[in-house]
């Protein structure tokens, strides 16, 4: 009895040991990816900035104050002020909001949808032809294109924007989410699964959704950082968010109107697109080295220049 | 050869369908009625049923939809509202800037790309190839907009080398025609650039570690010969694909840096044409990029197969 506790207690402490080694290892993995603790440090500050920023403004972005018209930045305010003198860094921050917060709504809609279309394109063949063949046929339109004509047909608003950028970003999920797919139903356990008579959703939601997560979120972060930029080309273009909303692509178009005075409504805002791109960018990268630790540093870095390619 | 184009032309077949029918659907997604939409909130019963008629709009969809096609494959995109004249003629009309952005955009790109990723290639770890890497980063992260935008303030407005706005047709003289170009096509270029240069100098690097590189060095071919022609020539395969894709990608590009620099393009016709609701032209402009795009895509798919017998046995 004693001898078999003692064994029971030795067993524990062996499996803490081990565990406390695994998340070590975990944090060692993370913590050496200089570039993807960058990365999620930048992502960390652009969620907190578009959900708290808001409220620790002092100025209101809406109201205007003729006397203050395109004043250079100071001390009163930071990054300057607009052609309606509102204060810049309170537009950006509230512009931070409308920005990311689209940016999370387009990724969470498209990589559900995708991730639907996808499980379902890699089990059943028939419905692959045509859900496939529909994909090819929307990413065949420059993206870009797609969106403003979305955006044309559907009118501005925060709203339509989401809607027009998931259906540009859904195909792109639903290839990726499809083809690690099709290599997981091809496995000896799903076809044991089938021999034991599970049902399909069983198989599809259970067993094979969970072993897509990976590409899935590392495909995600492009789509976000991409929504990003699409976002910002569709209001700089006037066919995204409405004035007089901030976002960032509307301070830009603002901006490119009165950019031989104001050379800070051009910049900073810019600022922020480069930023949290190139931040959503690099924890995109980072999180596909570390999902794959099958192949060498080396050669993950040349998959990944492909991929980008 | 023609069993691979063929089979690789009769694939396009469904995608088009699908591209077809996403834009023609495009009107119809419109909430409310789209001739009331086009006539605005002034028109009468009779000019919205007039409209309605005319676009065609009374019919069953799937006959609207026949119809339309129909009338693109006989090159036919409709006829603007706003404009008053064919969509076709529009586009035309507009497609100089377009393309000569495009191109010249390809060219700043491969100017930049090529040799600096020979070099990065070549000295690996290098001061150069480093910084190849932080700038090929950053300029997947600067969007071509947004560099326009940076571009003119910096060398317009402060150093005032170049026109920051207009454009000089082709007629005026080639470098009229190109200095109002040069900064929209640097815009452009260098985010291609960044993406081409390290697609060259991955598909170097794995072509100069093989063992004919050896050979030909140990043969005594001299260093930039060994680079340049037996080197390049082979990794040269990778690059053109990424060379094809990114002219697409440019066009696409060209479309929303001409809105920039007051380029009258086709960007500038489907920007303009968003806010008076004119479906004809969207429709239109959107179609014939998607062709474009599509067509260069199989032009380089189509070159593969001439340049590397290989890909053509491999797609059989």
């Amino acid at each position: 009895m004693m001898e078999e506790l003692k064994r029971t207690d030795e067993y524990l402490t062996i499996k803490a040991n081990l565990k406390k080694q695994q998340r070590q290892l975990i944090m060692r993995k993370i913590r050496s990816n200089k570039f993807m603790m960058l990365g999620s440090i930048i992502f960390l500050f652009l969620l907190i900035v578009a959900l708290f920023g808001p409220s620790l403004m002092s100025f209101d972005p809406y109201e205007m104050k003729v006397t203050e018209r395109l004043k250079a930045p100071s001390s009163l305010h930071l990054l300057g002020t607009d052609e309606y003198g509102r204060d810049l860094l309170t537009r950006i921050v509230y512009g931070t909001r409308v920005s990311i917060g689209i940016g999370v709504a387009v990724t969470i809609i498209s990589s559900l949808l995708g991730m639907i279309i996808g499980l379902y394109a890699s089990y059943y063949r028939t419905l692959d032809h045509i859900l496939m063949r529909i994909c090819d046929g929307l990413m065949a339109i420059p993206g870009i294109l797609l969106a403003i004509a979305l955006m044309a047909a559907l009118g501005p608003s925060a709203t339509n924007v989401i809607i027009a950028l998931s259906i540009v970003f859904t195909p792109n999920i639903a290839r990726v989410v499809r083809s690690s797919a099709l290599v997981i139903r091809e496995q000896t356990y799903i076809e044991a699964m089938h021999a034991q008579g599970a049902g399909s959703f069983r198989i599809i939601w259970g067993h094979i959704a969970p072993n897509t997560i990976s590409p899935l979120i590392v495909q995600a972060t492009f789509v976000f950082a991409e929504t990003i930029i699409s976002e910002a080309a569709l209001s700089f273009l006037g066919a995204g968010i409405p004035a007089p909303d901030p976002s960032w692509g509307n301070i830009l178009q603002a901006g490119k109107l009165v950019i031989f005075k104001a050379w800070w409504m051009v910049v900073y805002p810019g600022l922020f697109i480069i930023i949290s791109v190139l931040g959503l960018n690099l924890l995109g990268d980072g999180l596909r080295d570390y999902f794959d630790p099958h192949t060498t540093r080396k050669v993950k870095r040349r998959k990944s220049k492909r991929v980008g390619g | 050869m023609i069993g691979y184009i063929l089979k690789r032309v009769l694939s396009l077949i469904p995608v088009l369908f699908v591209v077809s029918v996403a834009i023609f659907l495009i009107v119809h997604i419109t909430p409310g009625e789209p001739a009331a939409v086009i006539l605005g909130l002034e028109a009468t019963e009779d000019q919205v049923q007039e409209l309605r008629e005319e676009m065609g709009l009374n019919l069953p969809i799937y006959e609207q939809y026949f119809n339309w096609v129909t009338d693109v494959i006989h090159g036919d995109l409709g006829n603007s509202y706003f404009m008053k004249e064919p969509v076709t003629e529009a586009i035309m009309k507009h497609l100089e800037p377009t393309l000569s952005l495009a191109i010249l955009g390809e060219i700043v790109a491969l100017i930049l790309a090529i040799p600096v990723g020979i070099i990065a290639a070549y000295r690996r770890g290098s001061a150069i190839d480093q910084s190849l890497m932080v700038i090929s980063l950053l300029g997947m992260a600067v969007p071509s907009f947004l560099l326009g935008l940076l571009l003119m303030l910096l060398v317009g407005v402060h150093l005032q080398w170049l026109p920051v706005a207009g454009y000089e047709p082709i007629q005026e003289g080639l470098w009229e025609h190109i200095k109002y170009l040069i900064l929209p096509a640097i815009s452009l270029g260098a985010i291609q650039a960044a993406l081409v240069a390290r697609m060259t100098r991955s598909s170097m690097l794995e072509v100069l570690n093989t063992n004919f590189i050896k050979t030909a060095r140990s043969k005594g071919v001299k260093e930039y010969k060994v680079v340049i022609k037996h080197a390049l020539r082979n990794a040269f395969l990778p690059i053109l694909t990424v060379i094809g894709q990114s002219f697409g990608t440019l066009v696409t590009g060209a479309v929303v840096v001409e809105t920039i620099f007051n380029l009258p393009g086709i960007g500038q016709l489907i920007i303009n044409s968003i806010e008076r609701r004119d479906f004809a032209v969207i429709q239109g402009v959107v179609l014939f990029v998607t062709l474009v795009y599509v067509l260069i895509n199989l032009i380089v798919d189509l070159l593969y197969g001439v340049i590397d017998p290989r890909v053509r046995l491999e797609r059989k």
